[in-house]
């Protein structure tokens, strides 16, 4: 059985846009597409408040979280100064415009992480 | 290809400065040889006072160490003063003989001591005021003597000689001026000055000439003696009478020098293009600048230039000063003394140490000077920089800016008189102890670096002028010197202004002329200024510039308000607060359906649904069926209003339908920042018209029209504008007023802010005095709405990417020994 699994095609995110991956269990895996057309994938999950980081500005090599605005680098899911901390990164091949991630990055990667919680469940237990 | 070579001589800060911004943006063009003839590496001159008062060591104000130089491939030379420029061979000599040749050549020799020119002067136990060296001589003098003289009252001398007395010494300053400091001090306030040092132990000798320094046997000083013939006793001499660029050696390598090395806008001399010169030692416009700010922006268009970029110009400085002398706060800008064709505002409270002077000229604030309470000094340098008319706040303009409506740091508007432990910035929780530290410790000069190290004043931004003060004392004095125009983001060297100029001139309508024509330095933007350019080309070519979603911050691409946890919140438009059963119970059946978990009646009067998932976002709108209500968006939100005279026995118009006719005119109107609306029937105002953008009044007659109110950070009661009869007029004046708001403002800008910045003479001129002017702002905005979608429902014409809301793939997990099935979206 193959390691790498496909999970869109290039022209399904936007340039300078993202895709989201759901996974079973587990937080999302965000797909980035930058300007000259290279594809990352991270962990949706900012290593500051767990802001979904697909629904940031991507620009350069870099996605701006949209709850505070760091800034993370693609690349390596690294945070910009001076804010430091990193999100988890997943491999990702392009073949025939088709992008692949790993198997079993997908099923390991962050699985356990708990989801953020807001609103009334935050008062009570629930 | 090899690289070119870069020699600078002096180690100082604004050279330093100089080296930071070119490795910054051309990391790799030179190998750089730098010159110092003191045996330190870069340090904080201007916080050697401090190191004299014991406040802080020496170790704490390097700001380059050894191994910054050695990270960077600088080869430096310590304590070797150079001696030769041969500007034909291109090469430096110093005095022990060490060489280096150059492509370019950078002076950076700042300034040195004016020494006077006394009998004594060359006595042991005199000295100048300006290094490491002779801040330790001092030091180490007043361990061993008691009597000081420091000679010269200016910001220099006195920081020395606190300095002094805080070590213990009795110390006597001499001065030849009839008040202290009288280069940025008036009579007043130099008065007030010399009386508070007096009470700390200083004693002065104002209006005393010094006419020679006595030694004794052994070489060194003992007396100083005045003219008249009084001597008064003296085992340290200070002298503090000023400084001189230094240009000797630039003089002798035949560089034109004028009260300085004369420079170019680009920082290049005069005589030679190979050769610049920056900081203390150029004369720029023949103004050499003192202070460090200036010296920084001379270093980044100095670095701009080196780099072979070529696009900045250094335009000259504005600057202020600031004392360092603990507890006692002074501040001065600008032509603060007056004189002929100025007008002066003055408070003056001697008693609580009080001094206020602001200086007017041609309606335009053109100097301050403030004593004991300096509190406004940020915002009285910026009226001064951006030469704003003030007319319309003269009667405010000397209870400062931050009397009134700032909240977030618990009232604090003294950044002294807070603990260390007190949060200067409410928003990302930093402490006053965090921000100084970080200054400290980290080597910042300006509100920018604060910002980006500590996230202070980096959110709302109602404690920028706490953080700015932090800056003053902590730091050092001139932090304040900002460049009149402020760069959009790290991408550009443009302002907003400019950018938003060039854009409507040269008729721009993609986002990639505006990179390419502008000379972008990222070739995409970045979070900062896309958004900003989005805006910026949609307001200026409506039905030309095609919106850019993925230029949009998230909630204006989801067209939903994102939450701390990734879910929306959905607030439908209730046309002036008012709805019907049918929505209510629509929106009743959505909560139930899609379980959404919080309803929240805003404060302006609709209904917040938060928690909506992502994917649920399009049945909610489509269920509910209401338009969407811009709650997420820089546009028209709410338009609040009273019941008005249709029930209310106090009203005297209909309010409620003059709002409802305001929002359907004016919805889906992107501007630069969110704009809020409200409309009272009668001057009792409930529906709190008066913190609005826009804010209408019915009274019997017609209506009053209030703007640029606000009700956030900054509480600030808008501006009566207008009074007017008819319901048509309120739409036009309104119409016509927030079109100007949209060609004019800043993104990001609320109207609070951008009528402070062009004063409200310009909004009554363009909206009051010109009626076919107000009535064209008026049918443009009008054009510009004409047939704009509602995102909620006309997806494709509002170019909303419906394949966000669901995941592309979802991704089973694992079954042994199975082929994953792949679901794709």
């Amino acid at each position: 059985m193959s390691k790498w699994i496909a999970v869109c095609s290039v022209a399904d995110i936007p340039v300078l846009g993202s895709r989201r991956v759901a996974r079973e269990k587990g937080p999302q895996v965000a797909l980035f597409r930058t300007a000259d057309d290279r594809v990352f994938a991270l962990l949706d999950r900012c290593p500051h408040k767990a802001g979904p980081l697909s629904q940031g500005i991507v620009f350069g090599n870099a996605v701006a979280c949209p709850l505070h605005n760091w800034t993370i680098a693609l690349e390596d899911g690294c945070a910009r100064e001076p804010d430091e901390g990193r999100t988890p990164v997943f491999q990702v091949k392009l073949e025939d415009g088709v992008v692949l991630l790993d198997r079993g990055e997908l099923d390991t990667v962050g699985i356990d992480l708990p989801p953020v919680k807001a609103g009334p469940c935050t008062r009570v237990a629930c | 290809m090899k690289k070119m070579k870069l020699v600078m001589i002096g180690n100082g800060m604004a050279g330093v400065r100089t080296l930071e911004e070119l490795l910054k943006i051309a990391p790799e063009l030179y190998d750089i040889t730098v010159f110092g003839a003191e045996p330190h590496p870069n340090y904080n001159r201007i916080l050697l006072s401090p190191v004299l008062a014991g406040e802080q060591t020496l170790d704490e104000i390097v700001l380059n160490p050894l191994s910054w130089y050695e990270e960077h491939g600088i080869t430096l030379h310590l304590g070797k003063a150079v001696t030769t420029i041969d500007r034909i061979r291109r090469q430096v000599v110093a005095a022990d003989g060490t060489e280096a040749g150059y492509d370019r050549l950078l002076i950076a020799t700042g300034s040195t001591p004016f020494l006077l020119p006394v009998p004594g002067k060359d006595l042991a136990g005199v000295i100048a005021y300006r290094d490491i060296a002779d801040t330790n001589a001092m030091i180490e003098a007043a361990t061993k003597y008691r009597h000081a003289v420091v000679i010269g009252g200016g910001l220099l001398g006195l920081e020395a000689a606190n300095g002094l007395m805080l070590r213990g010494m009795q110390v006597t300053v001499v001065h030849l001026g009839d008040w202290l400091m009288e280069r940025q001090l008036d009579d007043q306030a130099g008065e007030l000055l010399r009386k508070s040092l007096q009470e700390r132990g200083l004693r002065f000798r104002m209006g005393a000439s010094t006419e020679a320094l006595i030694g004794d046997r052994d070489g060194r000083v003992m007396a100083v003696r005045f003219k008249g013939g009084e001597e008064i006793p003296a085992d340290l001499v200070v002298m503090a009478a000023g400084i001189r660029p230094n240009t000797a050696l630039a003089e002798s390598a035949g560089l034109h020098c004028q009260r300085g090395i004369v420079v170019t806008d680009t920082l290049q001399t005069v005589t030679d293009p190979r050769v610049y010169a920056v900081g203390e030692c150029a004369a720029h416009r023949g103004i050499a600048y003192g202070l460090v700010a200036p010296l920084f922006e001379q270093g980044k268009v100095c670095a701009n230039h080196l780099a072979q970029f070529g696009i900045g110009r250094y335009l000259g400085s504005q600057t202020s000063t600031k004392l360092k002398v603990t507890g006692i706060d002074l501040f001065s800008a600008g032509d603060f003394m007056g004189g002929a064709g100025t007008e002066e505002i003055v408070m003056s409270d001697p008693f609580a140490g009080v001094y206020k002077k602001l200086v007017i000229k041609d309606d335009r604030l053109v100097g301050a000077c403030l004593y004991g309470d300096t509190v406004d000094g940020s915002w009285y340098f910026k009226l001064l920089r951006e030469g704003r008319q003030i007319g319309d706040i003269r009667d405010k303009l000397m209870f400062g800016e931050s009397n009134i409506g700032d909240v977030g740091h618990q009232g604090h508007n003294k950044a002294a008189a807070m603990a260390d432990s007190d949060e200067v910035c409410g928003c990302n929780g930093v402490t006053k102890g965090a921000v100084c530290k970080a200054i400290k410790e980290k080597g910042l000069f300006t509100l920018e670096e604060v910002r980006k190290h500590t996230k202070a004043s980096a959110s709302c931004g109602s404690c920028t002028g706490l953080v700015e003060q932090l800056l003053m004392f902590t730091a050092g004095g001139d932090y304040s010197s900002a460049p009149k125009k402020k760069a959009i983001c790290g991408c550009t060297e443009h302002s907003h202004q400019e950018v938003r100029d060039a854009i409507f001139d040269r008729h721009l309508t993609r986002m990639a002329d505006v990179f390419e024509q502008l000379d972008w330095k990222s070739p995409d933007g970045c979070a900062t200024c896309r958004p900003a350019l989005n805006y910026y080309l949609i307001s200026s070519w409506p039905k030309e510039a095609v919106d850019d979603p993925q230029s949009r911050f998230i909630n204006e691409r989801s067209h939903a308000n994102i939450q701390k946890d990734g879910t929306y919140s959905v607030i439908p438009r209730m046309w002036g607060g008012e709805t019907t059963a049918d929505e209510l119970r629509r929106i009743a059946d959505a909560v139930d359906k899609y379980k959404i978990p919080t309803v929240k009646v805003t404060g302006g009067q609709r209904i917040d649904l938060l928690g909506v998932r992502k994917e649920d976002l399009v049945d909610v709108w489509r269920d509910i069926g209401m338009p969407s209500g811009h709650a997420y968006a820089k546009a028209l939100r709410t338009v609040k209003t009273c019941v008005g005279s249709e029930w209310c026995r106090m009203g005297t118009q209909d309010s409620t339908q003059m709002g409802k006719d305001l929002e359907r005119a004016m919805w889906r109107m992107y501007a630069p920042h969110k704009v809020k609306f409200a409309v009272s029937g009668c001057p009792r105002n409930c529906a709190e018209a008066g913190i609005k953008d826009v804010g209408i009044i019915g009274v019997d007659s017609g209506w009053e029209m209030y703007v640029a109110g606000n009700g956030g950070i900054k509480t600030e009661v808008a501006h009566f504008l207008v009074k007017l009869r008819t319901a048509e007029e309120v739409m036009e004046y309104t119409g016509a007023f927030m079109q100007l708001y949209r060609k004019e403002g800043w993104y990001l800008e609320r109207t609070v802010h951008y009528v402070s910045r062009v004063g409200l003479d310009h909004v009554k001129r363009r909206i009051l005095d010109d009626a076919e002017g107000r009535q064209a702002l008026w049918a443009e905005l009008q054009f510009a709405l004409d047939g704009e979608p509602d995102p909620w429902f006309e997806f494709a014409k509002a170019q909303v990417d419906v394949r966000q809301f669901e995941p592309v793939a979802t991704v089973p997990a694992m079954v042994p020994d199975a082929a994953p099935a792949i679901v794709q979206a």
